[in-house]
């Protein structure tokens, strides 16, 4: 099994004609089993194909066309149209967006995410890359073309959640050459705000029966990972969790911004060290280097299923 | 990016919320005339960005004119935490009979803006919450309906605040809110909001952030507020290296060469995207290197961008060598990197098998790149070898070399 998409999902590309989503189509559809891309969206485009997949001027368009409801759509078009695009995506039924724009004013990416919370539907992103299920499918520009991403993902237990596009595919890559593949892997963008949290995606991984461990890529700046900590300590997880913490030199430096937009570090929760104290006060592993995320996050998985054997 | 007080004032005065009789000024004489125009004793306050002015001794206290423009003279040349003041704000010394404070900023885990008040102004709103938390209120808003009035009315009333100054209140924070929405603030802030022996309330002093990825959408205001496109608006100014940094990123529209940094070490990086630069200054950090500067290179950038990059780093006084270190890379080519930074090792005249310390960019495209530093002889790594590792054997490479100086 896997979390949010599998080989079933349906989606659309909303701004599918742009140079980086053609290449985005392009690598999803030879993934795995290939992506079910059931339509592209690009107003006054109507008529045309990407690598097959027809394009519409409405997403209304592409739902009508398919003849019944679209489960997801991955949105690529410039900052300035991104709100309406998720808007349109919502307003037609669709329950799982991707946004890969950069760049997008939190006000919008605050009113895009309310609205996804009133119809039920989940927003991924913004400033992410999507989301990867190894030798499935998947949904973004994730892993790169193909044979990129198969050379990175495998399929195993573990889950991988990251605010950096780039480190999901470093992070998975260290896994799998350590024998450890992934469950799902999911990029939830580098943003201050965000449509799913780590906090807000773990209740996805703990329903996963392949899930056996989390790993996270964090960064300074927000609350997201203290919400993390919360939900741990609240939910007695089975899921064991490491986290790899970047930027601690950024807690010499208070008001300047790093790596992604959501890294300023505006307040004392948002430092990295304080970060590293909450996680590991929750019982989650923080490692020092990335090479040591996967005897870290084994150790913990035997010690969870020694656990449950003696409880048995 | 943050405004001065002064400009954060006349956002706030625009916004309806009743200011003093402040005036800006950048020459002593200035500071004198506002002085003579308010007719009354004054405050002089530094405009910088930084914090802790008082303490510095930015923020005088005049009761005629000639003694404004003394202090004024005296703020005006006196730098805080390496800044120099923009200018010094002239302001009317209020007779305040209480403070309080009024604020909006965002709440990243409701995803929501949240107004703050409290009837204990003047003071760090973090700090008084921990201590007496019943002094301060919280009220989310929608992002998708309109602000209403009750959500200040709620906030206000919360601490206990009730009758005249209820209903005096509540405009003033509705304002604050819509501001905050319309010209999308991260932070705006009246800290503290006066109120005078009439009853009525003013602001006696205000801070607010803009969020960088709206400057596009608010010219209009950023225009007339004369905040020139160049100014980064961070907790400190960009430098000569910084700007030239930005230069590179816009010679063309291929790639980002983003966030270009400037440190004080002899180990140039060009290093690469978000998370993996943040992954590999620390890694280089957590092996005693020295970095020279920050950077963030991805998105694809051309030849020409990466060898812009390169030269600059290169360039910089004090860099030895440099380092070129990205996490595994599926939209940048790595072959281009390599063409780029090369390049620029030739240009400069340096022989690039001595001047990289190591070339660890794994992922598209990375035979071919790879190929190229074999020729040249650079040192590469593919997956196998870590970030940290990488930034380990540039550090080696670098301060061994040092080390050997000092001992011949």
């Amino acid at each position: 099994m896997s979390i949010l998409i599998d080989a079933q999902t349906t989606f659309i590309v909303q701004g599918i004609t742009g140079r980086e989503a053609v290449n985005l189509t392009r690598e999803c559809l030879d993934y795995g089993e290939g992506a079910r891309i059931v339509g592209g969206v690009t107003p006054g485009r109507r008529g045309r194909e990407v690598h097959g997949v027809p394009v519409f001027d409405t997403v209304a368009e592409a739902v009508e066309h398919h003849g019944g409801p679209i489960d997801g759509s991955v949105v690529t078009v410039p900052p300035a149209f991104t709100k309406d695009a998720v808007f349109e995506a919502i307003e037609n039924g669709v329950k799982l967006i991707v946004i890969v724009t950069e760049r997008i004013p939190r006000r919008d990416v605050a009113q895009m995410v309310e609205l996804a919370t009133l119809r039920d539907a989940r927003i991924i992103g913004p400033n992410c890359l999507g989301i990867i299920v190894p030798d499935v499918v998947k949904m973004g520009g994730i892993g790169g073309p193909a044979r990129n991403a198969r050379q990175a993902y495998s399929k195993g237990p573990i889950g991988v959640i990251s605010r950096s596009g780039g480190m999901t595919t470093e992070m998975s890559s260290t896994l799998s050459a350590a024998g450890l593949g992934q469950s799902t892997a999911v990029s939830i963008g580098g943003d201050a705000i965000i449509g799913s949290t780590y906090a807000e995606l773990m209740p996805l991984f703990e329903d996963d029966d392949e899930t056996e461990g989390i790993v996270i890529y964090t960064e300074p700046g927000g609350r997201m990972e203290a919400q993390l900590a919360e939900w741990v300590k609240e939910h007695s997880s089975r899921l064991p969790i490491v986290a790899f913490m970047a930027g601690r030199f950024m807690d010499e430096m208070p008001g300047m911004s790093f790596g992604h937009a959501g890294t300023i570090v505006e307040g004392r929760e948002d430092t990295a060290s304080e970060k590293i104290a909450r996680l590991t006060d929750a019982g989650i592993t923080v490692a020092e280097r990335i090479e040591d995320i996967p005897q870290l996050i084994a150790t913990k998985m035997k010690q969870r299923r020694a656990g449950a054997e003696v409880s048995r | 990016m943050r405004f001065f007080e002064y400009e954060a004032r006349e956002i706030v005065k625009r916004a309806g919320i009743p200011v003093t009789d402040f005036g800006f000024a950048t020459s002593p004489e200035e500071a004198m005339a506002i002085a003579q125009r308010i007719g009354g004793p004054v405050v002089i306050k530094s405009q910088v960005l930084s914090g802790g002015r008082m303490k510095a001794g930015g923020v005088r206290f005049a009761q005629t004119p000639e003694q404004a423009k003394a202090e004024a003279a005296e703020v005006l040349a006196l730098q805080i935490k390496g800044q120099t003041p923009r200018g010094v704000l002239v302001d009317p010394k209020a007779d305040v009979q209480q403070e309080y404070y009024a604020g909006v900023v965002w709440d990243g885990q409701r995803k929501q803006p949240v107004m703050i008040f409290s009837p204990v102004g003047g003071i760090d709103i973090e700090e008084l919450a921990e201590r007496s938390p019943e002094q301060v209120s919280r009220r989310h808003f929608s992002n998708i309906l309109p602000f209403s009035e009750f959500i200040a009315k709620e906030a206000i009333a919360a601490t206990g605040v009730s009758g005249t100054d209820l209903n005096r209140l509540t405009p003033i924070l509705t304002r604050l809110a819509k501001l905050f929405v319309e010209y999308d603030m991260t932070l705006a802030e009246v800290n503290p909001l006066g109120k005078l022996p009439d009853g009525s309330f003013v602001a006696l002093d205000a801070h607010m952030d803009m969020e960088n990825e709206a400057r596009g959408r608010q010219q209009r205001l950023l225009s007339e507020l004369r905040v020139g496109e160049q100014e980064t608006r961070q907790a400190r100014e960009a430098t000569a290296f910084e700007l030239a940094g930005e230069q590179v990123d816009a010679q063309d529209h291929r790639g980002v060469a983003g966030n270009v940094t400037e440190f004080d070490g002899n180990l140039g990086l060009v290093i690469g995207a978000g998370g993996g630069s943040l992954t590999l200054f620390d890694a280089v950090r957590a092996h005693g290197g020295r970095p020279a500067n920050y950077c963030e290179i991805g998105g694809n950038p051309s030849v020409a961008k990466a060898c812009g990059l390169a030269k600059l780093v290169l360039s910089k006084p004090g860099v030895d060598k440099i380092a070129v270190m990205m996490s595994i890379v599926s939209n940048t080519r790595v072959d281009i990197v390599a063409r780029g930074v090369v390049k620029a090792c030739l240009e400069l005249g340096f022989d690039p098998a001595e001047k990289i310390a190591i070339f660890r960019i794994p992922g598209a495209w990375e035979e071919e790149g790879f190929k190229i530093l074999r020729h040249y002889g650079v040192e590469y790594a593919d997956r196998s070898v870590s970030l940290n590792e990488a930034a380990r054997r540039a550090v080696e490479k670098i301060e061994g070399r040092t080390a050997g100086k000092v001992l011949a």
